[in-house]
């Protein structure tokens, strides 16, 4: 029988740092009243130029909802002043989906009865083999959150394997302490994300059930680990749904704005996954995240965090994506293949996805789309030094 | 005239054209029209992009006879930015470089202490340095002591598209440094590339106005002629142009004649 911990408690090997950023971002997100800002706050945020917290604020929240164009003009200003024409592309790519967790909410949580696997340094090498015949030349590492079977000397290796194909790695696993990342750079990592799920400590405790995800804490702080590892960048990720999204959203924003502001080299990056609501439930729930208010999501973040790369999920249909691009998205997956082996073998992958996804298009249908829309793809962005 | 009378000299190099392009922001599909309308003889391109293995390679659609000038971004200090450099030679894009240390990814503002450091080193090594920077004097004259070829202060940060708000300290480097100017980084229009080379700017260098224009072939054209207006007024010596307003109708210094 596992022993289950307390959401807030620190578990066996779990480093603590400073917790002056963690104690902000939970004091933000707990004093962000959406229904609390009117429409002429709203208008105020959109004349300025940088806007404020509580700019922000404004834009993220339910009076903001009719001024979406008005957004958007902005958003896409910011946008190209930033980032010109630039969309980058990257493959994501499952190594495991072994996991220890228990979210209730996930395809990969350890009560699933899924097809677990784990691929072995050929299998992998073989995986980014494929990819890298593609053209592609960044690579995101993925796996479920399972210490005891894919380790840190496990994704190191994979990491290893991966400088030879691709000039850029980041990594999407599960948080770890400050010299097991400076072990993942020094392997030859360059990009931490990790998914903060919800900034509401009890909501957390309720969908976390078991595991190493269940401390809430020691989530929080993994940016700010991995930064202190030496990483370069980082990325954020509320799962919009769960909770009161445009709070956790806020709280994701303050999170890395505050990190940048400690770690100016840094580079910062965010997410927009989201449950989507079922259909014919258009207004039952408060917290359903449709496409309008993703879309708001991204325009606001982009008009507060105008430096940061937004990456647009394939979770979402492909119209969508493409749409999202010019405005506020800056990053993009194509030839995605969820599943455990599915890039080298196409006739059988070895484990299951984690969920499905909305665009399946190949990397020179996507590159195809961007280019048509007069943006220009972007395959590498980044030189990893340590490497020549 | 102007063209045969008035070559701009760099790294030992005569061009015709005072006006750099930046490559980093376009759509490549772009880029030739872009270059044939501006005239550009030089465009930058950031090596971190210069992948050999894309599908897409800017190095294949830049025109041939172009010099290059890669640069170092994505460093964040002088050992990052004098390795990036020396791939670039050894990619072979020949010997100029412009120098990018930005250890800061919310406004892109340069690090000028890690600059000079750079281009000592990368001087040292041969290249033709132009390092992008600050505008301070006390640290353009450490790289000219460094070895720099040329200087390219920043208008206002990259990107922003606000103009020459670094104008008065721009035009301390152009009165006090003995090495061409080119103004770098927030132009965003042809008027202000146009007031940078009335005030005696070497060159100008854009990118974000020229990619993000509707029309970017056209808006390259614009700047081509506005970078030779502007030159071109400076070269006439522009007429005395009084700051604060008439002269007194009373001559302060009338005494003298009693």
């Amino acid at each position: 029988m596992r022993q289950i911990y307390d959401p807030m408690e620190f578990q066996p090997g779990m480093e603590q740092i400073d917790t002056t950023i963690y104690d902000a971002v939970i004091a933000a997100r707990g004093n962000y009243e959406p229904a609390a800002y009117t429409k002429t706050q709203v208008k105020i945020a959109l004349e300025k130029e940088s806007l404020s917290r509580s700019d922000f604020a404004a834009l993220l929240s339910p009076a903001a909802d009719p001024y979406l164009e008005q957004m958007a003009i902005r958003a896409k200003a910011e946008r190209e002043k930033h980032f010109g024409k630039n969309v980058l592309l990257f493959t994501p790519l499952y190594i495991s989906n072994y996991c220890e967790n228990q979210c209730v909410y996930c395809g990969f949580n350890c009560k699933n009865k899924i097809t677990r696997c784990k691929l072995n340094a050929e299998e992998i090498e073989a995986e980014m083999k494929a990819i890298a015949q593609t053209g592609m030349r960044e690579i995101l590492l993925l796996t479920g959150e399972s210490r005891s079977i894919s380790g840190p000397e496990y994704i190191a290796d994979a990491v290893r394997i991966a400088r030879k194909y691709f000039s850029t790695i980041g990594l999407e696993v599960y948080p770890m302490n400050t010299g097991e990342y400076t072990m993942l750079r020094d392997a030859g990592a360059d990009f931490v994300t990790v998914f903060q799920e919800i900034y509401d400590s009890e909501r957390y405790g309720q969908l976390h059930l078991a595991g190493a995800k269940r401390c809430f804490p020691y989530r929080v702080c993994t940016q700010e680990r991995a930064l202190k590892g030496g990483m370069r960048g980082v990325g954020f990720g509320v799962l919009l749904g769960l909770s009161d999204f445009r709070r956790d959203m806020y709280a994701t924003a303050i999170h890395a704005e505050l990190l940048q502001k400690k770690y100016p080299q840094a580079e910062i990056a965010l997410s927009f996954p989201r449950l989507r609501p079922y259909k014919n439930h258009e207004k039952a729930n408060p917290n359903d995240v449709h496409e309008r208010q993703l879309l708001q999501m991204m325009l606001a973040c982009r008009m507060f965090l105008p430096y940061a790369g937004f990456t647009i999920s394939t979770r979402e249909r492909a119209d969508f994506r493409d749409h999202v691009l010019p405005l506020a998205a800056t990053k993009i997956s194509a030839g995605v293949n969820v599943g455990i082996g599915g890039h080298s073998n196409t006739d059988e992958q070895k484990g299951d996805a984690q969920f499905e996804i909305s665009d399946p298009r190949s990397l020179a249908e996507i590159h195809a789309t961007i280019a048509a829309h007069g943006l220009q793809p972007v395959y590498t962005d980044y030189i990893n030094t340590n490497a020549l | 005239m102007q063209k045969k009378s008035d070559p701009f000299i760099l790294g030992g190099k005569a061009f015709h054209s005072r006006f750099i392009l930046g490559s980093g922001k376009f759509s490549l599909q772009l880029i030739r029209d872009v270059m044939e309308y501006g005239g550009s003889e030089i465009a930058t391109i950031a090596l971190r992009r210069a992948g050999k293995n894309s599908p897409e390679n800017i190095l294949d659609f830049l025109p041939e006879n172009l010099t290059l000038l890669p640069n170092t971004s994505g460093a964040r200090n002088a050992e990052e930015a004098v390795r990036i450099a020396r791939l670039s030679r050894a990619l072979g894009c020949g010997d100029f470089v412009k120098i990018e240390v930005i250890p800061d990814s919310k406004y892109l503002l340069p690090d000028n202490t890690e600059t000079i450091r750079t281009t000592e080193i990368l001087a040292n090594e041969g290249f033709y340095v132009l390092p992008y920077m600050y505008p301070d004097l006390i640290a353009a004259r450490h790289l000219v002591d460094a070895g720099a070829a040329a200087i390219m202060p920043l208008g206002a940060p990259i990107g922003s598209n606000k103009g020459l708000r670094t104008k008065d300290f721009i035009q301390i480097l152009i009165d006090e440094i003995n090495l061409p100017i080119i103004v770098d980084a927030g132009i965003g229009a042809p008027s202000q590339a146009c007031e940078a080379m009335e005030m005696g700017a070497a060159a100008v260098m854009a990118n974000t106005a020229v990619a993000t224009a509707q029309n970017a072939a056209q808006m390259a054209k614009a700047f081509r002629l506005a970078i030779e207006a502007g030159r071109c007024a400076y070269l006439a010596k522009l007429g005395r142009i009084l700051e604060h307003g008439a002269e007194a109708s009373s001559p302060l210094t009338g005494f003298l004649h009693d």
